[in-house]
């Protein structure tokens, strides 16, 4: 039998790096982002010429966000994508400003600070979307699944396979770990909305399913079964 | 369940085969990845693990494509 693919979640060590207000600026910054951290770093009206241009360039971003998402939100008028957007810019803008001092300089001072404005804007978008919706936690039924492009015995597969999850959903998962998996992997919960409703964070929910994930996979193996890529040949 | 195929099915409960990233690890990594692809670098021998989490991770996934996509703009724009 061959042995199982060991995936893991692995953390990348955070580089260190001065403190935000006495950060000394790294000769290898580009310098456009030199003129961004000498301006955010500095007193008076420079400093608050260059929030209100950091607040602008995240409310680019955020707008640029919601109108990729705002067809999937067809309940939603103009005036809440632009609330969605303000609000996103908002947040953005104290995350950014609180961590300064971690821009280590890896890309552009700008592409850094969009992915705050981007994060903000998808995460209460997708909250937006869930408002007042009961969350499915318990799985549907896999016979109302269709196999495409498979002959008969890759689909006797797919049906052992899924017995087998199906299975080990149930007697081999953690109650958690169950309620993790389900809901955003079965039925399409997003994890941002499932970490609010549970208390938790994207990072915490991520490393369940991951868990979970894993676990599926050596009740797999255990078994005899794999699927497509998800066992290392020997 | 939001798609009906099973194999895509299977595909999000079992995830990525391959090492990945957790979320947070993928944030802080998001910009440099961005900018590698962008500039046609090899942004997945530069970030081991990235392509993978976002393959398990549908937000994650999304705010990539989201960034790559504004960067994308903006250099066509200078």
């Amino acid at each position: 039998m061959s042995a199982l693919a060991e995936a893991t979640v692995f953390d990348v060590e955070p580089l260190v790096v001065a403190g935000s207000t006495a950060r000394p600026i790294e000769l290898t910054l580009d310098p456009e982002s030199r003129e961004w951290l000498t301006a955010l770093g500095s007193v008076g009206v420079l400093r608050d010429d260059a929030v209100a241009r950091l607040h602008a360039l995240l409310l680019h971003a955020a707008r640029f966000e919601v109108a990729r998402r705002r067809r999937a939100l067809p309940h939603l008028r103009g005036d809440d994508f632009d609330d969605i957007a303000n609000q996103a810019a908002d947040d953005a803008l104290v995350s950014v400003l609180r961590r300064l001092g971690d821009f280590r300089g890896a890309s552009r001072f700008t592409t850094w600070a969009y992915k705050f404005a981007l994060l903000e804007a998808a995460v209460k978008l997708r909250k937006r979307a869930w408002q007042g919706r009961e969350l499915p936690l318990e799985p549907e039924s896999w016979t109302a699944f269709a196999s495409t492009d498979v002959g008969p015995q890759a689909e006797l597969e797919q049906r052992a396979v899924i017995h087998a999850i199906e299975h080990a959903i149930h007697e081999v998962l953690t109650p958690h770990q169950r309620t993790v998996l389900v809901a955003l992997a079965l039925n399409g919960v997003p994890i941002d909305v499932l970490a609010d409703r549970l208390g938790s964070n994207r990072n915490a929910l991520y490393k369940t399913l991951h868990d979970a994930r894993r676990r599926l996979r050596r009740h797999l193996d255990d078994c005899g079964l794999a699927v497509d890529g998800t066992r290392e040949e020997e | 369940m939001e798609d009906r195929d099973v194999k895509d099915a299977l595909s999000r409960v079992l995830g990525p085969a391959e090492p990945e990233l957790g979320c947070d690890a993928c944030f802080d990594e998001l910009d440099r990845y961005v900018e590698l692809e962008a500039a046609g670098a090899d942004a997945d021998a530069a970030i081991p693990g990235l392509r993978a989490h976002f393959e398990g991770c549908p937000a994650c996934r999304e705010e990539h494509e989201s960034l790559l996509a504004l960067v994308r703009g903006d250099t066509e724009r200078r």
